[in-house]
């Protein structure tokens, strides 16, 4: 099977799009954010991949066309960002104190704990980039040495636990100005998370997608630090 | 023929961000250098939001699809997990309860602090 396979490059791009359209109905069907559609078309490839004994590289051979467009794609949320700029200007002391203190929160905990687990180095940097949107997480994780994939989880977990818990961390915390709960929900689970703000109202919406890009841009700022000092102790 | 001029622009910009990418020495991936650049265009008006608005709606509609490829990856990683499955999602959950939390109260304690309410609850 991978020999006959391991030519043709639309059998990845087939394969991912087809599983990606599977998880989309499924999705619409059940109305669950578990039932992420992202999720689902990983889940499949692998179990096909895994049943008839296919490479990855097989099917990375075409399916990486499709991962070319990340970059322009994450170049586009200059758009949104761009749109919400009365928000931004109109709270900007506020938005960078809490964007600011989620990243280095975040880069604290994880570094901790994975001290504290005597996790490899490599897995450990390969989860600190995980709040923010994937594309930029993934550019971040390849540029500090983790490894891409296991970002990617870490990604989706965060984004689908800020999709279904927020707004029970938010009462635990007391955080009731919309406002502030958009962008924290924006600040630790980026784009997944969002969608659950967008229920929620249209200030937690726009602060959200907001914090996604501004967490995004002060990641690639903190990350790289913090990792640097994480390898030192745990290699 | 204005979806070719939007794809251009948005494929000149990534060409432009993969290049600074190459020429400064910062672990920045090009797709941030991108969206920077894009939104500097954008503020300054040398670009305007309806001239690449199909386009960039259409990828960031489509953006979950890019990164399916990266994270069916996660089968060639499965040795370097063995062993740490269950420290990495203790990992994962304990840090973003405590990033979202934190960052609600920080946000909202400065927000109290300047008088600056937006409680017109949306």
């Amino acid at each position: 099977m991978n020999e006959v396979l391991s030519g043709c490059a639309y059998f990845g791009i087939a394969l991912s799009l087809i599983a990606y359209w599977i998880g989309y109905r499924l999705n619409q069907r059940f109305k669950l954010m578990i039932v992420n559609p992202m999720l689902i078309s990983m889940l499949l490839i692998i179990g096909f991949l895994l049943l008839f004994n296919v490479d990855y590289e097989t099917y990375d051979y075409g399916a990486k066309y499709i991962t070319y467009f990340l970059t322009p794609a994450t170049i586009c949320l200059a758009v949104p960002l761009y749109k919400q700029l009365q928000v931004l200007k109109k709270n900007l002391g506020a938005i960078i104190a809490g964007v600011l203190t989620g990243c280095i929160v975040h880069a604290l905990i994880v570094a901790g704990l994975a001290v504290l687990f005597q996790l490899d180095g490599i897995l450990a940097v390969s989860v600190l980039p995980k709040s923010v949107t994937t594309a930029i997480a993934m550019g971040v994780s390849s540029e500090v040495g983790g490894i891409e994939a296991i970002t990617v989880v870490g990604v989706c977990m965060a984004g689908l636990m800020g999709a279904i818990l927020s707004p029970v961390i938010l009462k635990l915390f007391r955080i009731t100005e919309p406002a502030a709960q958009g962008l924290a929900i924006g600040t630790a689970s980026h784009a997944l998370g969002t969608s659950k703000a967008c229920e929620m109202g249209e200030l937690q919406a726009a602060m959200s997608s907001l914090a996604i890009v501004v967490t995004g841009i002060l990641t690639v700022i903190v990350v790289p630090i913090v990792s640097k000092y994480l390898f030192t102790i745990l290699t | 023929m204005k979806y070719i001029f939007q794809l251009g622009f948005i494929c000149f910009l990534s060409f432009i961000a993969e290049l600074l990418h190459e020429v400064i020495p910062l672990p920045v991936p090009a797709s941030v250098y991108g969206l920077v650049l894009l939104f500097l265009l954008l503020c300054l008006k040398v670009v305007k939001v309806e001239q690449i608005e199909t386009v960039s709606g259409f990828f960031i509609s489509a953006m979950p699809i890019f990164f399916i490829s990266p994270s069916v990856s996660l089968i060639t990683s499965f040795g370097a997990m063995k062993g740490s499955v269950l420290s990495l999602i203790v990992i994962i959950v304990i840090s973003t309860v405590f990033t979202l939390g934190l960052t609600g109260v920080v946000t909202q304690f400065v927000m109290k602090r300047r008088g600056n309410h937006s409680k017109e609850d949306a």
